[in-house]
Formats: C-alpha cells, structure tokens, sequence
C-alpha cells in the first residue's frame, strides 16, 4: 500500500516540459506537449505505440530533439543536444533496446561514460568496486562485475542497465519498458529498488504497457494519445477500463474474442511431439496440438518455450525425440524445410526488427518474401500477382501505412508486426507459431490480433502462442502448456486456465497449495 | 569465476596465436640446419617486426568494427619519405624520424575525418586515400632510391648484448609505449565499446567521433613507424604497389589470425602480433623444408586460407543455426 | 506531383545522376584537351575497354549487394585468361572450341569454393576470398612454371575482345547482354529479391524459409565466372594471357560498383548504377593518359575523386534514436 506521507504534487516539480513538439517526416510525433513530474514520486506514462511516450523519453534522453518547447530542469532551462547531455544533467534512461556493449565487461560498461581513473589510465579496481555498488544498489548483486555481458541472459543484462543508471546517482530515473525482459524474482526486486528510491526523492517516469504493474508503483499517470497529452491523475482514480479507453480513445471493447466450445472427442492432433530433448533446456517434451486449437505456453521467461517453439521451425540442430505432423514423423531441418513441410508451419519471431523484417526494403517486398513461390512462376516475379497478395492482405490485416512501396522502417511497430504475420499468412500455414508477438504493441493491436489468431483458428489452422502476458494465456488460449526447467509442469485446459493456477505451475507449485496473495510482476 | 579465469577467457584469441607461433618457432628450429642462433633470429625479427607493427596498426581500426585498406600505402609513403629525409647528421636524422612519423600519424587523421565528418564508409574511403598516399609516394621516389643514417640502420637491424634482436626490442618499445597505454585509456576502451556496439555506445555518452579519429591516426602512425623501420632494413625507399597492397592484406590477415573479430569490440594488437610472426614463419618453414621453389606459393596460399579460415572459423558445431547469424 | 513522377524520384538514385553528370563533364574536359577525344572512334574504343571493367564489376556487385565482398577478383580474372589460352593448348580443335566457355567455368568453380566457405563454413568473406586470391595465385604460378602451357589467345577470344558488329564492339554487346540480363535477375527474380534481402538481413531472410546457403554459393558462383570471362576477354585483347593480368581490375571494380550508388554494406544499389561507375572510371583513366598524367598523379587524382564524389552522395544517416 502507498505511503501516505508522500511529497504533495502541489511542490515543485523537478522536470517541467511546455509546448513539446517534434515531427518525423509525415507524422506529428508529439504536438504541444506540457508534461511535469515531482522528485520522491513515481509517475507512470500510458499510450499506445506510436502516442509519443516514446519520443517524449527520448527528448529527454537527448537521443531526440524537440523542434518547440522548453525543458526546466531543476528550475534550470535545459537542451540536451546528446545523450551525454541529459546524462550529465542527472537523467538517466533505461531503455527496452539496451545500451549495453556484449562485449565488454559488467564493469566496463557500468563506468563507460566516465570511467575511474589512476594516473590518466582507468582504474580496473576502482571500477570493480563502482560497478559492485551500484549492481547492489539495484538488487543484483549476484552477477559479477568481471563478467562479459554477452554471457549474461537477457533478465541479467536488464539488471545491469538499471544498474549503470544507478551509478550516474541520477535525480530523474526513466525506465521504458524496462521490466518487459525481466524474470517475475527480478521485477519484484526492481519494484522494491525504485521504492527505495522513491524514498529517497529521486523523481522516477515508468512506462509500461502492464497494468498490474502500474498499480503497484505508481502515485501519477498520465496518458498520451496521438502525440498530445490527454490526462493526469493520482493513481487509483481511474478503473483499467476507463484507462484503456483514454489510451484508444474508444469504448474498450472486449478484449478477448469468445472461444469455441471444447470438443467432446478428441480428434487426431495434427502436430505431436514425444520426449523432446535438447541441450539441456527442453526436457521430455511432449504435446499434441489439434486443428482450430490454440496451444499456448506458458511459465515465467526462458524456461524452454521459445527453445519449443524453434526446434518445431527448424532451427535447433541435435533434437532428440520426435516430432510429428499427421502422424508422419517430420525432422525438420531448416526454417525451409518447415515451411515447405507437408503442412505449412509459420514462426513470427519476437523481434521483428531482426529477425521477421527487413526494415530497408519495402512494405510489398517483405511481405511477399515467403511466398515468393506463390507470386513467382519459374523464378521470375509476377508483378500483378504480388500487388494482388499485397492488397489482399493489407485489407486482410488492416495494415496502416502510406502506401506499399514504403520501406517497413516507416511503420509503428504494431503495423510491423501485421506485416511479419501477413507474410507468413500468404502460404496458408496449417500450423503458427508465435514468439510472443505482442510485445511491446499498442492495446489497439493487439485486439485486432487476438480476434485475427481466433478466425484462423476458427478456420482450421493450429497455433502455438508463447506469451508472457498471463491475460492473454487465458483470454486467447485453448489450453495452455506451463513450463518449467524445460519441462512441461501442468497442461491447463479450459476452465482451469486461471490466474492463479498459471502463477503457481509458472513457479512449479501445486495448484492447490497458492495462499492467494497475487506475486507481484506475475501480472502483466 | 576467478578474476584468472576471466582475463583468461579476455585473452583467449591471443593465447592462442601466441600458442600456435610457439609451435611453429619449434617445429621451423628443429628441422632448420642452423637451428636458432643470434643471427637467425635477428633475420626473423626484422622481416618478422614490420608486419608485426603494420598488423598493430590494422587492429585498431578493426576493434571499432572499421577497416584500415590504406595502411600499406602510408608504410611505402613513410620509407620514402624517411629515405630522403632520415639521413645526416643525428639532429638531421632525428628531426626526419619526428617528420615521418608526423605525416603518418596526418595520413591517419584524414582517414579519420573523412571517416567520421564525411560520414564514408571506412572500406571505401581508405581504399581511395590509399591511393592518394600511393601517389605521394611515387611522387617522392619515382624510381627506388635514397639513403638512410648507416649508422642507425646498422644498431637497428642488429643485436643488443645478449643477441637479442634490436628490432624486437623496437616492438616491445612500440608497445609498452603505444598499445599498452591505449589500451587502458578512456578513449582506448571506448574503442572497444564503439565496435562491440556503435548504438549502444551512442546511448552510453560516448563520443564515437573522438574515438574513431584517434584510432585512424594511431593506425597511421604505426604504419608510419613500421615504414620507417623497413627504411633500416633496406637502407631505400621505394614506392612499390605489390608491397604497399601485400602488406595491406597481409596484416588483415595477421589480426585475424591473431584472434581479433573483424566484427569489432574484441581482440588485441598483441594478437596480431602474434599473428603476424606466424604468418611470417609460415613463409619461412616451407624456404627452409627446401619445398620446390614452384610449388611454394600454392602451399603458401593454401595454409593462409586454412589459417584465416581457422582463425576467423566459428564452432562448426552449433546447436542453435540462428547463432550463425549475427 | 503526378504518380509517374512519384515514382521517377524514388527509383532515380542521385548517385546515378551525379555520376552521370560527372561523365558528361569528363567528356568536355577531354575534349577541350584534344579534339580527339569526342570521335565516335575514340569513344567505342572507350566502351570497349570499359566492357571489360563491367564485365568484372558484374560480379563485384552481386557479391556487394550480398553484403559481402570479394578479394580474388585479381587472380581469378588471371585464371580465367590462363585456362582459355591453355584449353586451347592441351585439347586441340576441341580445346578451341571451349576455351571460352572453360576459362568462365574454372572462374565460377573458384566462386563455387569461396561461396561454400561463406556461406557453409561461415568464414567472413573478405578472409575467405583474400586466402583464395593466394591459392588461385600459387596454383597460376605452378601451372605456368611446370607445364609451359600455351598462353596465346584463340581466334574467338580475339574477336570477341577486339572485333565489331556493324561498328559496335563485340565485347560492349557481350556486356550489354550480361547487363540485361543482371537487370532482370536483379529486378524480377525470386533470386534477385533473394539476394536485395540477404544483403539488408540475412537472419531475417533465415528465418522467412530461404536457402540462404545457396543464394550465396549461387551469387560466388556467378562473380567468379564474371572474373573468369573479364579474363577470357583481357586474354584476347593482349592476345595472350600472362600473369598479374587482373591486378589493376580489384580497386576499379569495387569503385566502380560504389561510385554507381551501390551502398557498400549491402541490400541496396541498382546494375544501371554499376555500368555508369564502370564508364566514369574508365573515362578518368583515359583521359590521365591521354595527358600523359604520371602515374603519381593519376593515383592521386583517382583517389580524390573517388573520396569527393562519395562525399557529395554516398553519406551515411547520422545515428539518431
């Protein structure tokens, strides 16, 4: 529960931005913008993508710069025409994409900026002893500052860039999406450090897209949309829903669309796999999956469901077990090869940017790259054909964008992803899988894709959906697979898929046995 | 892990190289006629020391993910240069060496300004600069010619008491008065950080520009350095494309072998060093295994491709296919 | 503005045009220099040696657009020239007949174990292509030195280097028709869309279900049958092969392809641009010989060239969030 003895909102308050605009070619990023926020308190931003959040973070990063408005500082009229800048200023941001450096050391990359020095050199023990402190400081302290970060897994190198924020002593602290990588142990711990800190006065900005998580930090939200700022209010005013409707600026309709009624027999599935073994990090896995179902799996980050999902498409070499679509037994070898299969199998990766796009290139040209077979005749590209599969699913989709020669880099990122998932569509998979595929997309699209998952399910396709957001395991899925350690701990089917009954799989627990206070960071 | 452990794994592409010359350096004194003597060795490290120096100044640009094709060139620009000017009298010849190691270390900057405030690629900019010092070179000595301080050359490319060749006391110097110190500057290990991720690195307050017109300038200065020793050796300048761009390559090929990625943010000029003398060694094992003389360049060849190959080669065995994708 | 327009402007590149406004200006300098320079007889003579530049530049770009780059131009163009000239020798009326064919072919058999060094054992291919720039080297070397080979060009390889059709040369026909047909790949096949998309992301492409492996060994394959038969051709005009003959063609080439607007890394450049680079550079080396420009003075005016026109377009995006 709060604190009641909270700094009063009426003080005054460290950060005041007035009349922020910036514009990106065609689109008005952020349009007269005034923004505050107060030291000792925490101030929670929402929007969807594409609202100006984000632009917003990055005025104040001094990676961006606005083309009107004032920053007050500390009292002080501010610019920062670098990242340095702000950094220098006492703002310190912690980013989704991390300004980590895989190679060099936990240590190095905490001091880089401004590194500890002995007789003009840098000072090797000293910076030890500065990165130690400040892993401490934000409840980490299990990694070792010698280590290369390329050898840390994701959650860890998350800890260790709230960490090089916390080593610059900043007064304002930003963190955007920062816990979307993090482990459910590690939010709590984040939760408690930014606590901490609040007590201590520094001023803290959150943007998550989790509601659960704003409800436990947060003192003020503001939400943006559509570059302009459209409300502030103490935390605990406004219900989620009047939230969400403030967030897309219509009636939150019902996020979920209904599921069908389970099946009375079961049918034959349409993928199996027995045992399956790799590396450690998939133990004894086996599921069947049916046509119009929707399988999802579940369990806390890293325990085996991307690893799943991967050496389903091919990519994973020395997979012991079997795998088998119809009840053929399949090996498939290459993405290729699981494409091509005797049932089409799709993979919409989690980055998109990496891995499902080729953001230079047009619109038209990735999402035709699939299928390049289907609009190709003996190699050679058909033009007409490729425009009328564009058009299809563009319409398909409800694809924004300006027009299909536009290269993919120019779309949010919820229309990227339409295009990730239009391209696989185009061959007509009978099984998709999904990487998490809406993470860090905006409410409004992710509606649309749920009920987009639950028509071709509908349609005959079977879908695999890994998802770390536990309402959309039990709003989208038929069932669900709960990880753990590689292994498949619980099958969830219907009814059963509850809340509780995910947390306490998700952490190898019987069900019975949760005490029923809600795991903070267990939400999304 | 032990601090031991993770200096070891820092360092591992150089142990290696260092490993693998070691192995060489038995196998060539064991089969050779003379075995290892002062004189030998001396023989060695003067051929030896040139690449190494020209693969120290190819490797800082590689560790910021860069690319240096103009490093041969300012190696011929600076014999010539020191073959006109390294001569005379000890205030003469000293005032030469500070000129010649100032025009390599200016070389270096325009490569680096282009680079930086051109916003060129590293590859393209300092394959057509190359060409200009090429040019300079030529224009200095049309035909090979030129001098150099006897006496110096002499101290140079022989031995110190104890037999120890001077030249590879001139590398240890380079060294421990060049790398050593760069390598635990702020701008040094921001050199590091700017290869493993320029992104990264602009988010973090670095400033990249800085930091990459220092490590072009330094590159030009050690081939500079390097250019000036070949003067010693050959008491001539000459301006010669096959040994401008020979060495070019070659010392792409010494930081490979000598474990640094060409991807950037990881490796050590001492590795190329070590690459370097193997590449060498390389050469030297099939003179001295009396192969015939036709078919040396084809073993030559072969072996550098396996050993770029090997050195640059990632685990053929990997679990996961996406990591063979960076 | 009308939709055609539109669409002129975004398939135009301004590196095209500024490199083509560059020839024109080379054109007029020349000619204020000697009125020479202007006869169609000069300007031919001029495609023809720059056919042979293109030719080799071809293979250049696809393996750029790749986002990869190849370093054995050098002694694979020599190779291809040697194997013409020596199927000649060792094979008879036969050994004439396919001299062409099998200078092209070892040039592609070379591309072929440079693409599976690439593309299988992963090897960067700057590395991979330097070390077989070597072997093919050694191997030349033991060829001429051991078997005292025939090195004269045949009747064919002459005519194609050095005749002309109706007064067009018959090694600008030979490009043109490489450059049709490197358009059409480029622009409407499946392996051209393949290989714009390998350069941009080869992780993406991975995982969209191409053979990455093959559109690479493909692409090598074909690079080094454009050096091979660049080879066959320099054969025939000297009318004899000899060694080092594909030196002075790397740095041209890769200039070339640059200068046409091709980006350096990888995923983007169009062949029209490569063929106008091919032109300019051809054109600057020419007219520094016709003014007997030193060599000096040549290397240093290339390379400024080189360096301004990037300059003008070839600047990369400031690094912004």
């Amino acid at each position: 529960m709060k604190n009641p003895a909270r700094t009063k909102r009426d003080a005054e308050p460290i950060l005041q931005m007035t009349g922020i605009s910036k514009r990106f070619g065609g689109v008005q990023a952020l349009d007269g913008v005034d923004f505050a926020c107060h030291s000792g308190r925490i101030h929670a931003v929402l929007g969807e993508n594409g609202a100006g959040k984000s632009t917003l973070i990055k005025i104040l990063a001094g990676v961006v710069q606005p083309d009107e408005g004032r920053i007050l500082f500390g009292g002080k009229e501010m610019r920062f025409p670098r990242p340095s800048d702000a950094v220098a200023a006492g703002i310190a941001t912690i980013f989704q994409e991390l300004s980590l450096m895989p190679h060099l050391s936990v240590a190095d990359n905490i001091c880089i900026t401004d590194p500890p020095r002995k007789w003009g050199f840098i000072d090797g023990r000293a910076q030890r002893r500065i990165a130690a402190e400040a892993l401490a400081r934000a409840g980490a302290d299990d990694i070792n500052p010698l280590a290369p970060v390329s050898s840390l897994p994701l959650s860890r190198r998350q800890m260790v860039e709230i960490a090089k924020a916390l080593a610059r002593n900043p007064q304002l602290l930003i963190l955007d999406e920062a816990t979307s990588a993090l482990t459910a142990a590690d939010v709590t711990r984040v939760f408690e450090v930014l606590k901490r800190l609040r007590e201590e006065g520094l001023a803290i900005i959150y943007i998550s897209h989790r509601m659960a998580e704003i409800a436990e930090l947060a003192d003020d939200c503001s939400v943006f949309r559509n570059g302009r700022h459209v409300a502030t209010f103490k935390a605990g005013e406004k219900t989620d829903n009047q939230v969400i409707e403030l967030m897309i600026g219509r009636e939150a309709s019902h996020a979920f669309p209904p599921k069908p009624p389970r099946p009375e027999t079961e049918a034959a599935p349409v993928l199996e796999t027995s045992h399956l073994d790799w590396e450690n990090r998939l133990k004894d896995v086996t599921i069947k999956l049916h046509r119009g179902e929707i399988l999802g799996l579940g369990g806390l980050d890293g325990q085996g469901q991307m690893e799943l999902l991967l050496a389903l498409f091919g990519t994973l070499e020395s997979v012991r077990g079997e795998i088998r679509i119809d009840g053929r037994r399949v090996r498939p070898a290459s993405p290729k090869a699981a494409k091509n299969g005797p049932l089409g199998i799709a993979l919409i990766p989690e980055d998109r940017k990496t891995d499902g796009l080729m953001l230079p290139m047009s619109v038209r040209d990735n999402l035709t790259f699939a299928a390049l077979d289907k609009v190709s005749s003996g190699g050679v590209i058909s033009p007409a054909a490729e425009t009328a599969a564009v058009d299809e699913m563009v319409r398909l989709l409800g694809i924004r964008m300006g027009s299909a020669e536009d290269t993919a880099n120019t779309l949010s990122g919820g229309n990227q992803q339409k295009v990730v998932i239009a391209k696989w569509l185009l061959n007509k998979p009978a099984i998709i899988l999904l990487n998490d595929p809406t993470r860090g997309i905006d409410v409004g699209t992710k509606q649309e894709l749920y009920q987009l998952l639950r028509k071709l399910a509908d349609d005959g396709a079977a879908i695999i959906l890994y998802s770390t957001d536990y309402y959309e395991l039990i709003g989208c899925c038929d069932r669900v697979a709960v990880f753990y350690d590689g292994r498949i701990v619980r099958e969830l089917a219907g009814p059963a898929i509850t809340e509780q009954a995910l947390v306490a799989s998700a952490f190898n627990m019987p069900v019975e046995e949760l005490d029923g206070a809600a795991i903070p960071g267990a939400h999304s | 892990m032990s601090t031991f452990r993770y200096r070891l794994m820092e360092h591992r592409g150089t142990l290696l190289a260092a490993a693998v010359f070691l192995a060489l350096l038995i196998f060539y004194i064991a089969n050779s006629h003379s075995g290892l003597n002062a004189a030998v060795a001396t023989t060695i490290a003067n051929k030896g020391v040139l690449l190494a120096i020209v693969a120290m100044a190819q490797t800082l640009p590689i560790l910021t993910a860069g690319l240096d094709l103009s490093v041969g060139m300012v190696f011929v620009l600076a014999n010539c240069l020191a073959s006109a000017l390294v001569v005379g009298s000890p205030l003469q010849t000293a005032f030469g060496i500070v000129v010649v190691l100032l025009a390599g270390l200016l070389c270096g900057l325009v490569n680096g300004l282009i680079i930086v405030f051109g916003r060129l690629q590293p590859i393209i900019t300092t394959l057509a600069t190359g060409a200009v010092y090429f040019g300079l070179a030529l224009w200095l000595r049309p035909v090979p010619g030129g001098d150099v301080n006897g006496d110096l050359a002499d101290a140079l490319t022989g031995q110190l008491p104890g037999g120890i060749p001077a030249m590879l006391a001139v590398l240890l110097a380079v060294v421990f008065l060049i790398w050593v110190p760069y390598r635990n500057s702020v701008l040094g290990r921001a050199a590091y950080a700017v290869g493993s991720s320029e992104p990264a690195s602009y988010m973090s307050g670095i400033p990249i520009g800085r930091v990459k017109i220092v490590v072009y300038s330094l590159s030009g200065l050690l081939a500079a350095i390097a250019g000036l020793l070949l003067t010693f050796v050959t008491y001539s300048g000459e301006a010669s494309a096959s040994i401008g761009g020979t060495y070019t390559l070659n010392s792409i090929a010494s930081v490979v072998i000598g474990g640094t990625s060409l991807m950037g943010g990881f490796g050590s000029a001492i590795g190329s060093i070590f690459g370097a003398f193997v590449l060498r060694s390389i050469e030297d094992l099939l003179f001295v295994m009396d192969l015939d003389p036709l078919w040396q360049p084809l073993f030559q060849g072969v072996i550098l491709l396996i050993a770029v190959s090997l050195g640059a080669f990632r685990l053929l065995r990997m679990s996961n296919r996406l990591d063979l994708f960076h | 503005m009308s939709a055609f327009v539109m669409q002129l402007r975004r398939n135009v590149d301004p590196a095209v045009l500024i490199a083509s406004g560059c020839i024109v200006l080379l054109l007029i300098g020349g000619s204020l220099y000697s009125p020479n320079f202007l006869s169609p007889d000069y300007l031919l003579q001029q495609l023809r040696v720059a056919s042979f530049l293109g030719v080799i530049a071809t293979g250049s770009m696809i393996i750029i657009l790749l986002g990869n780059i190849d370093l054995s131009i050098p002694w694979v163009v020599t190779l291809g020239g040697m194997m013409a000239t020596a199927a000649a020798g060792w094979w008879g009326d036969w050994g004439v007949a396919l001299a062409i064919p099998f200078g092209v072919a070892c040039g592609a058999l070379v591309g072929l174990i440079s693409g599976f060094g690439v593309a299988f054992l992963r090897v960067p291919s700057m590395i991979f292509t330097l070390g077989m720039n070597a072997v093919v080297q050694g191997l030349v070397v033991v060829h001429t030195g051991g078997f005292a080979p025939q090195d004269r060009a045949t009747e064919a390889m002459h005519v194609l280097a050095t005749g002309s059709v109706l007064g067009i040369p018959n090694a600008l026909l030979l490009w043109l028709a490489v450059a049709a047909a490197m358009i059409f790949m480029l622009n409407r096949t499946t392996l051209g869309r393949k290989i714009y998309a390998l350069g941009n992301r080869e992780r993406a492409a991975y995982l969209s279900g191409v053979n990455t492996r093959m559109v690479i060994l493909a692409c090598f394959a074909i690079a080094g049958a454009c050096s091979g038969l660049g080879g066959v051709l320099l054969a025939g005009y000297a009318t004899k092969a000899y060694q080092a003959m594909g030196e002075l063609y790397l740095l041209p080439a890769i200039a070339a392809v640059v200068l046409g607007g091709t980006r350096i890394l990888g995923g983007k450049g169009g062949y029209i641009g490569t063929m106008v680079g091919v032109i300019l550079i051809t054109l600057l080396q020419s007219i520094l010989s016709v003014m007997q420009m030193p060599e000096m003075g040549r290397q240093i005016i290339y390379g400024t060239v080189i360096i301004t026109m990037l300059l003008t377009y070839g600047r990369g995006a400031k690094t912004e969030g």
